[in-house]
Parts: C-alpha cells; sequence; structure tokens
C-alpha cells in the first residue's frame, strides 16, 4: 500500500513540475544554486584563528609573573600590633603590662569571670572533654546542646532554637539558607550581616539607616516592580534584615514601624540581636520585648552568645517552620565541628543567671544613661547612639578631612586613656570590604560591674585626655 | 599487600619506563595502556606514574560501581521518588497526616519560605532514615561513647528521649584521630587550670581587645609545629576558610578548585569574588590542563592576564578517604607560578610520621606551600582553625582577616587544650605519648583498611588514610547499615546524597589512636556479620587509581559579577 501512495505522489510531483509557470521554475533553480552557494562558501571570515604553538604558549606561560601573594603590609598600620591582654579579659584588665578598667570588652553582665559560669564549664569539661570531634550530625550533638537549645528557646518564648559554633557565622549562615533574591537591608548593618547577604547572591537593596520612609520607598518600588511580573513576584522572597542595637551606630531599630511595614508589603523581618539579647527588655530578651512585640511576628531572631551571656557561638531562634530548615541548609551548622559542650554549659548557667536576677538588666540601663550623660559636652567629642545603649560610639566632632588622621587622633586618646587606667578601643572595620563605612570611633562599652565612682573616672578621664589631644 | 617503606614498588620503575616511551616524561601520564597492564599484574596495587616525585608508595585506589549494582541503586531511587510523589499527594488532599510545621495562618499569603519542592528530599527520603543522624551523646566522643536512645512514633518526624543510654558503643564516628578527645589526663587538668583563671569567652576581637597572650603563645606554637614563619589562629574551622580566602584573592584572580572540596572552601571562593574553576578530584591532568590554559589564555572576555592564581586543595577528603598528590601539585604550583592553598582539617595530626600532616606524609618541605590551613578540632580534640605560612602572609591576615576584626576569639580553656596536645604531639611535654599515639593510629588504619579490603567490600581512598568509606550504594543499606551497627553498639555514620554522588552513598568509618586491636575486631567482626545480612561485599578486587577514571574535558566555571 505505502509504496505505491508513494508513487503516486511522485508521479504528481513531475506532472507539477511540467506544470508550473516558467519563472517559477528559474526562481526555484535560483534559490537551489544559492543554498548550495551557501552550503559551500565561507560566509564569514573566521578570526585570525592561529592556534598558539606549543613553543608559544610555553613562552606565555614563562613570561606570565602573578601578583605577590600578599601586598606587603606597612610596619606602622594601626592594625598590626594587637594590644596584649595578660590575664582574664574582664573587669580589671591588664592591657600592654597597664592594669585598667575595662570599658572595651562586650561583658555587659558581668558574667565572664562569675564563679557560676566557671564551675558550670568546669563541670562539663570533667564530663565530656574539650572538643566535639565531629559535626551535629555526626555524633557531634551532645545532650548540652540539645539543653541549651531548649532553654534558649524558653527564655526567647518562642518554638525552637538553634545554635551555632561561632557567633559570626550565625546570621551570615541564616541568611543564605533562605534568602536568594529580594533583600532590603538596613545600610549601617553589621560586617556578619554583609557577608552573609553576600553568601546568598541575594539582590540587596539598602535603606538608609534607620530610616523607614526610605524603607518604605524601597518596599514600594519592589511592589511596582512585582505587578510587572506577577509570575517573578510569586517567587521572590523578601526579607527585611535589620539588628536589634547596632553594633556600629549604637542606635535602637524601629521595630513596631518595621513589622507594620512587614505585614503592608508582606516581607519577612530577620533580626540580629548580638548586642540587644540580654540588654534590653525588662528579662533582657531584646528589642521584641523593649518595644513590647510579639516574638512571633518577627520571622528570625538571631545573636550571639559572646556579649552578654560571655561564652562562644552564636544561635537563631523562631517558629519551628523557619527554623527547622536550617538544620540541613545552615552551611555553618551542618558542615562545621559543633560547640565545645563546656561553652554551651557556661551558656546555659548564664541564662540561669539572668532568669533569677532580672533587676541586673535595670542596673546596666541605669549605668548606659549615667555615663552618656557624663560624657555630654566635651569639646572635640560627640557620643553616637542611645542613651539605653551599653556599646556606643565617640566620634569627632570635625573631622580632619583625612581619615587616617582621624584614627591617629582617636588612637592617641585611647592610648592616653590606658596609661591612666581605663581600657578603651577604637572600633575597627575593614575599611576596604565595608558597604557603608563608619566614621572612625572609639566604642565605649557598659558593665554592670563599674561602678559609679568608676563611670566618673572614665568620663571625666576621657574628657581631660580629649581635651589635651585635640586642642 | 602491604610494601616496606624502604622497598621499592615492583609496579613503578615499569611504569616510569612507559612514560618516557611514549615520549609524556613531563607529566608522564599513561593512561589506557598502563591501566589494564596494571589490572592485569597486580590487582590491588597502584602506584602513580610520577613516581619520581613521591618517597613513599603512594597507594590509592577506587573501585568502580558493579553495573548490575548502580542500576538497582537508581531503581532504588526511582522508587522512592514514586512513593514521595504519591505520599505528597496523599499528604496534599489530607488522607495522610501532615507531621512538618507549617506557617502560621497571619502569613499564609507570603511569598513561601522556601520552595516546597526543595524538601521533597528531606521529607520523603531522608526522613525515612533520619534516626541514623544527630544522635545525641552524653559522654565524651572517644573510642567509646555513650548515646541517648530515642523513639520515634511519628515516622521519625520527631524524637522522644526514653531516658536509657546506650553505654559503651564503638565510636567509629568521631574525627578523634589521635585519641585526645579526653576527660582525664594533662590536657584536661591544664585546660581546667585556665578555665578557672580566663572564664571561658573573651566578648572581644583579636584586633580590639581579645588578644590574650594565650592567643600569642598557641600561635607561636602552631608556627613551630608546622615549621612555618607565623601562624594564625580562627574561632572556627569552617570560618577560617570562608573567612579568610576572601582576604587573599579577589576580582581578577583565578581560583583553582578541587571538585570535592569541603563547603567552607567552597563558600570562601565565592565569598572571595574571584573566578572559579574546578578540577577533577585529585587529578593531576586536570588540574596542570585549567593552569595551562588560564595562562595562556588570560581572563575570559577580557584577555587580560589572571592576577594571581590560587589552588585550593585537602590534604584528606573527608568523603573519599583520599589523601592529595602533594608532591605533584607542588611541582605544578612552582612550574606555574601559582599559589597554593592546602587545607589540612583532617590530616594534621593524623598523617605523616612526626604528625605534622600531609606535607610530613610525603617529607616535602613547608615552605613550598603557600598556605597552611587546618582545624584543631579534629586531631587536637579542641575547636578552631589556624592559617600558617610566611611572615608577610600573616602579617597582612593580622590587618585584613574578617576574623581577626569582626569575630570573637578562641575561648581560653579550648586554647590551653591546643597547647597541651600540640605539645604532646611535638614530645614537648617531655612524654613519647604523642609518638606513640601516632604509630598507632597508623597501624589502626592500615590493619582495619587491609581486614575490610579481604573481607570483600569496596574501600574507597588510600591505605594510609584514616578515614575508610565503605560503599553501599543503595538507598535502603544506608537506613539498614546505620541501624545494624547501632543494635551490635557500633556507631558509625553512614552518608548519602547530597553529601556523595548520588549512587556513591557510603559507611564512613574514622580511626583512631584510641581504639585497641579488641575494639577494631569487635568492630571488624560485626562489620562482616551486617556485610553479610545486607550483601554489601561488591568488590571484584579491581581498584582503579583515580587517575584511570574516565575524565572529561568539560569544566566548570563560575564567575562571580
Amino acid at each position: 500500500m505505502a509504496t505505491v501512495a508513494e508513487q503516486w505522489v511522485l508521479v504528481e510531483m513531475v506532472q507539477a513540475l511540467y506544470e508550473a509557470p516558467a519563472y517559477h521554475l528559474i526562481l526555484e533553480g535560483i534559490l537551489i544554486l544559492w543554498i548550495i552557494r551557501l552550503l559551500f562558501s565561507k560566509t564569514y571570515k573566521l578570526q585570525e584563528r592561529s592556534d598558539l604553538t606549543v613553543k608559544e604558549k610555553e613562552e606565555l606561560i614563562e613570561e606570565w609573573q602573578p601578583e605577590p601573594l600578599v601586598p606587603p603590609v606597612s610596619k606602622d598600620h594601626p592594625a598590626l600590633n594587637y594590644n596584649i591582654v595578660s590575664g582574664p579579659p574582664s573587669h580589671n584588665i591588664v592591657v600592654n603590662g597597664k592594669e585598667c578598667i575595662n570599658f572595651a570588652s562586650f561583658n555587659f553582665l558581668g558574667l565572664l569571670d562569675n564563679p557560676r559560669l566557671k564551675a558550670a564549664a568546669l563541670a562539663s569539661l570533667k564530663k565530656y572533654g574539650v572538643g566535639t570531634c565531629g559535626p551535629r550530625g555526626f555524633y557531634g550533638t551532645f545532650d548540652v546542646h540539645l539543653d541549651l537549645e531548649d532553654r534558649l528557646a524558653k527564655f526567647m518564648k518562642t518554638e525552637e532554637a538553634i545554635i551555632y559554633s561561632y557567633g559570626f557565622a550565625t546570621i551570615a549562615s541564616a541568611i543564605p539558607a533562605y534568602s536568594k533574591r529580594g533583600d532590603i537591608v538596613d545600610k549601617a548593618a553589621c560586617f556578619a550581616i554583609q557577608k552573609g547577604l553576600q553568601a546568598s547572591r541575594s539582590d540587596i537593596k539598602l535603606f538608609n539607616h534607620n530610616d523607614m520612609d526610605d524603607l518604605q520607598r524601597l518596599l514600594k518600588e519592589q511592589e511596582i516592580e512585582d505587578q510587572k511580573n506577577p509570575r517573578k513576584a510569586r517567587v521572590t522572597r523578601r526579607f527585611i534584615v535589620v539588628e536589634g542595637l547596632y553594633m556600629n551606630t549604637g542606635t535602637i531599630c524601629p521595630l513596631p514601624e518595621l513589622v507594620k511595614l512587614k505585614y503592608r508589603y508582606k516581607a519577612r523581618i530577620f533580626l540580629e540581636e548580638s548586642l540587644s539579647f540580654g540588654v534590653l527588655g525588662e528579662h533582657g530578651r531584646g528589642v521584641t520585648e523593649h518595644f513590647g512585640i510579639d516574638i512571633d511576628d518577627i520571622d528570625l531572631i538571631s545573636a550571639n552568645m559572646e556579649n552578654s551571656l560571655a561564652s562562644i557561638g552564636g544561635f537563631c531562634c523562631g517558629r519551628s517552620f523557619v527554623i527547622d530548615h536550617q538544620r540541613l541548609s545552615g552551611q555553618g551548622y551542618c558542615f562545621s565541628a559543633s560547640l565545645p559542650p563546656l561553652l554551651a554549659a557556661a551558656a546555659i548557667e548564664a541564662l540561669n543567671i539572668m532568669e533569677e536576677n532580672p533587676g541586673i538588666f535595670a542596673v546596666l540601663k541605669e549605668k548606659c544613661k549615667r555615663i552618656h550623660k557624663a560624657l555630654q559636652g566635651i569639646s572635640g567629642l560627640k557620643v553616637v547612639g542611645e542613651s539605653i545603649s551599653p556599646a556606643f560610639h565617640l566620634q569627632l566632632e570635625e573631622s580632619t578631612g583625612c581619615r587616617e588622621r582621624d584614627v591617629k587622633l582617636l588612637q592617641e586618646i585611647v592610648t592616653q586613656c590606658m596609661d591612666r587606667g581605663i581600657a578603651l578601643t577604637l572600633a575597627r572595620y575593614l575599611e576596604k570590604e565595608e558597604k557603608y563605612l563608619p566614621p572612625p570611633s572609639i566604642r565605649v562599652v557598659v558593665t554592670v560591674e563599674q561602678t559609679e565612682e568608676e563611670l566618673e573616672k572614665a568620663a571625666t578621664t576621657i574628657s581631660k585626655v580629649a581635651q589635651t589631644v585635640l586642642l | 599487600m602491604r610494601t616496606e617503606p624502604g622497598g621499592c614498588c615492583c609496579r613503578r620503575p615499569v611504569r616510569a619506563n612507559d612514560c618516557v616511551a611514549n615520549g609524556e616524561v613531563r607529566n608522564g601520564y599513561v593512561r589506557s595502556s598502563a591501566a589494564s597492564a596494571a589490572a592485569a599484574a597486580s590487582q590491588i596495587h597502584h602506584v602513580t606514574q610520577n613516581g619520581g616525585l613521591y618517597k613513599r608508595p603512594f597507594n590509592e585506589g577506587f573501585e568502580e560501581t558493579p553495573m548490575l549494582v548502580a542500576v538497582l541503586t537508581y531503581v532504588g531511587y526511582g522508587v522512592l521518588t514514586l512513593f514521595g510523589y504519591l505520599r505528597d499527594f496523599l499528604r496534599h488532599w489530607r488522607i495522610e497526616k501532615c507531621h512538618h510545621a507549617t506557617e502560621r495562618e497571619e502569613q499564609k499569603d507570603f511569598v513561601s519560605l522556601y520552595q516546597d519542592f526543595e524538601n521533597f528530599y528531606t521529607r520523603n527520603l531522608y526522613m525515612r532514615i533520619r534516626d541514623n543522624w544527630n544522635r545525641p551523646i552524653c559522654s565524651v566522643p572517644g573510642a567509646r561513647v555513650d548515646i541517648m536512645e530515642r523513639q520515634s512514633h511519628d515516622y521519625n518526624w520527631s524524637f522522644k528521649y526514653t531516658g536509657n543510654v546506650i553505654k559503651d558503643v564503638i565510636n567509629m564516628g568521631s574525627y578523634n584521630y589521635l585519641g585526645f578527645a579526653r576527660n582525664t589526663g594533662p590536657c584536661q587538668e591544664a585546660a581546667a587550670k585556665v578555665l578557672e583563671e580566663y572564664g571561658v569567652g573573651v566578648c572581644s576581637t583579636r584586633q580590639e581587645i581579645g588578644n590574650l597572650d594565650k592567643h600569642e603563645e598557641l600561635e607561636k606554637l602552631v608556627a613551630s609545629f608546622l615549621g612555618v614563619e607565623a601562624a594564625m589562629t580562627y574561632g572556627m574551622g569552617f570560618a577560617t576558610n570562608s573567612m579568610n580566602i576572601p582576604a587573599l584573592v579577589s576580582k581578577g584572580c583565578l581560583i583553582l578548585s578541587d571538585e570535592l572540596n569541603h563547603a567552607s572552601l567552597v563558600l570562601g571562593a565565592r565569598l572571595s569574588g574571584a573566578t572559579i574553576r574546578v578540577f577533577k578530584h585529585n587529578n593531576m591532568q586536570s588540574l596542570e590542563k585549567l593552569l595551562k590554559d588560564a595562562i595562556v589564555y588570560g581572563q575570559p572576555r577580557t584577555r587580560r592576564p589572571w592576577k594571581k592564581i590560587l589552588i585550593l586543595v585537602e590534604g584528606i577528603y573527608s568523603m573519599e578517604g583520599s589523601i592529595v598528590r602533594l608532591p605533584e601539585v607542588i611541582a605544578l604550583k612552582k612550574k606555574y607560578k601559582a599559589y597554593l592553598y592546602l587545607d589540612e582539617a583532617h590530616s594534621i595530626g593524623a598523617l605523616g610520621p612526626t604528625g605534622r600532616g600531609v606535607v610530613d606524609y610525603f617529607g616535602l618541605d613547608p615552605e613550598d606551600v603557600d598556605i597552611m590551613m587546618g582545624t584543631f578540632t579534629k586531631s587536637f580534640g579542641a575547636s578552631g582553625g589556624y592559617i600558617g605560612g610566611k611572615k608577610e602572609l600573616i602579617d597582612y591576615l593580622r590587618t585584613h582577616s574578617h576574623s581577626a576584626v569582626y569575630a570573637t576569639s578562641l575561648s581560653p580553656p579550648v586554647v590551653e587544650q591546643i597547647i597541651t596536645s600540640m605539645k604532646c604531639i611535638m614530645g614537648q611535654d617531655g612524654t613519647t605519648l604523642g609518638k606513640e599515639c601516632i604509630q598507632q593510629l597508623a597501624e589502626n588504619v592500615r590493619y582495619f583498611r587491609r581486614r575490610l579490603k579481604n573481607m570483600g567490600f569496596i574501600i574507597y581512598g588510600n591505605e594510609d588514610s584514616p578515614v575508610v568509606p565503605l560503599m553501599l550504594y543503595m538507598p535502603a543499606k544506608i537506613g539498614a547499615f546505620g541501624r545494624e551497627m547501632l543494635k551490635r553498639n557500633i556507631g558509625v555514620v553512614v552518608v548519602g546524597f547530597p553529601a556523595t554522588p548520588i549512587i556513591e552513598s557510603r559507611a564512613r568509618f574514622c580511626l583512631s589512636a584510641a581504639h585497641t586491636k579488641e575494639m577494631l575486631d569487635t568492630a571488624l567482626k560485626e562489620i562482616d556479620e551486617v556485610g553479610d545480612l545486607l550483601h554489601l561485599k561488591y568488590s571484584r578486587h579491581r581498584s582503579v587509581p583515580l587517575l584511570d577514571r574516565p575524565f572529561d574535558e568539560t569544566t566548570y566555571e563560575e564567575t562571580e559579577d
């Protein structure tokens, strides 16, 4: 059957050829010729593709000189020679051989040399040794870790908490676990957040520090973009990443407004509370408690245990729906050895102390306000930061116009203060890496251990030294 | 099949001759002919062709997956996936109960936090065998470990602790290579003393006011241990990589990275903004081709020469049990003027006659490695990481490392643990304990690997590597192996996709100097039994060195814009 039909088609074709008009045949003929020409001619000239010979390649390899692995560091680089602290970095600290009162370590609650913490850590050391010898997945989960996660979740009144073995890695791992694109971040955000965002490869939009109008503008922009492309919008997650108490400015984020914006524009809030956890709020639960906001309205809270808790490591807490995802997607959680149990035990004991003495937070707040007031009106220096923030900055009132010179002046103040028994430090930044480099400053840290006299002494010393250096 | 360290392996001269005959003197790779000849002459024995560079036999093999096993494994995943879809369908229509956490009502109309599909694997495959991971322990992670018993009444969605403790499980999972994970002895005593004096935290960064005398002491010791000019230490091993690579390379630089490098190296490379090209695992031919092309052709599009080229390799690869071909890497690096970043997370302490890691193992000069990185988590029983190298490098890192500026420094008692354990390895404590541990580990490794191979399991990696992967292949066997071993009081690590290629699921044993011969024999007996039970003895004793595995020239490139 098939062959018959084919024959029929062939006959028909030949017949059609006969019947076709002459111009048609000519045209087709030309077209066929054209196709043949196209097939056999080089229509474009290949670039002078003279492949390199082996010898030439060898010459090229011989010729290539890489840059040195690292550029030389000048001997007088301000950060090259570290201060050396002998002995514990607690309230009384010995820096470079000089005895000082510590106004530089983030030991807000004075727990660093607390005997209870030490006893708890020691008991743990005697039971578990020091290291964990494995990541959480592979026999690196200790009962202490589970206890600590449980305690943190209870303390923060959230469903779940997850601990990391390093404070910096906490937010830096948590962000890329969720965020793929469409982030909106405060400009003054700390470095760990910046790295986390970079690792997530999100589209990042920065809004001016604590400027809610600017944030709203960006959210609106995003909304308009989403309306244009609703398909993309359905998979674009939007996150607002903010700090509770800003490391770089000492200011508090306006959380109530943020929550309002969150629901209006359907964006999630990630809150980094390293400085505010154990500081703000009646029970030290951080900015959510400070503003009386339901903690469930915040999608993710992350903080480190290296400041108030005076241990090492960090944690994230929030709803199980959010947190559980990190157990398989948080890189710093999955691929890193877990927290040494003695540090976890110390953190648990620190939580106990915080729960037993809720008055401690009010004391801290009082001391912050006191020194804040005492430091006002120093000629040449201005205080930057909220009056209830235990870590705030002293900046030059008038910059000399050159960052290096500013840093030198401030460093001189720090050195002279240290000579007079007040340990302070410059706030250090990687100047080339920061997205938004804050002006140079001296960071002052208040702890509950500092007595009224010591606070007074610090204020007068700073003011005296500043006068001699700056005037 | 052990060769005497001093003696010359029979294959080596033959291979070398082959190379010369073929005119490939420079890199000396002969693939097809040599491979078949080798298979015929000796079945397990393999030494690389670049024999001249090696001072000791380098026996590393990877037996090919048997075809039938590969097919069955794929079928296994196929069935699991089909069932997964079916169960997702049932869950969707609320026929099957949903156990996983859900979004709160107020935020249901938000863009979903993560793609539901992302979790398909977790929900339907991982959840079935989740009990094999995150097993909580309640003792020192030493040679024997106590595991908290847990039960699940909802198919592993949640666990309940029964309160019972499974006592004295033989620990084949922790990275306790030299046996320093202990709660008694000189290390613990020293750490306790420092703990009482200093407390646990530091509350500041190295550059600000968290640079303790202890840190300075540690760094001097690390530098002398490694035989380098200077060293710097960091609070977390993972972060050592991810926060320091960006300080060393940037846009316009090229990173050549082994395909099986650890997540931290990959993250560090990505954060740096440099172009990343990946070479085949431990394949020097692939590395050389990339190096040559990189220098000859320069950067893509602009054709400018690369500013610098950094090779990222690990000492021991923790999933393959292979040891980096360091003599060849160093030869290439010198020839092409690249820089070498060596991550010794698993090899420091665990390899080499004096425990100095892979450089020591091959008898090389530490000066030839530009950046020596490693961690204290494993062999030293502590936590944290270090970088060692020339003084200029360390000075630069002290001023530019992200970790020095923004992250809290190491906890003092942890520092003390490192100092005492390192001194013990160096013999500075006046005992030969460290040396004995190193020898014990090396013996354990050889013994354990040889016995497993003889039993007929497919074992990957180098005969000297304390990481011993035993191939399981099929997804169902991952769970079965882990559970059967725990039933027999042995704790093992099992890994599957995505940590390994999809069909190469495996169990992993980490040997320790703390394991006694009796423990190993018990473990081997049980492994043998479970191996028969689960039909795991796949080996046909035809191991091929990685070099002879199929090698395609496509490379994967990644550029950060």
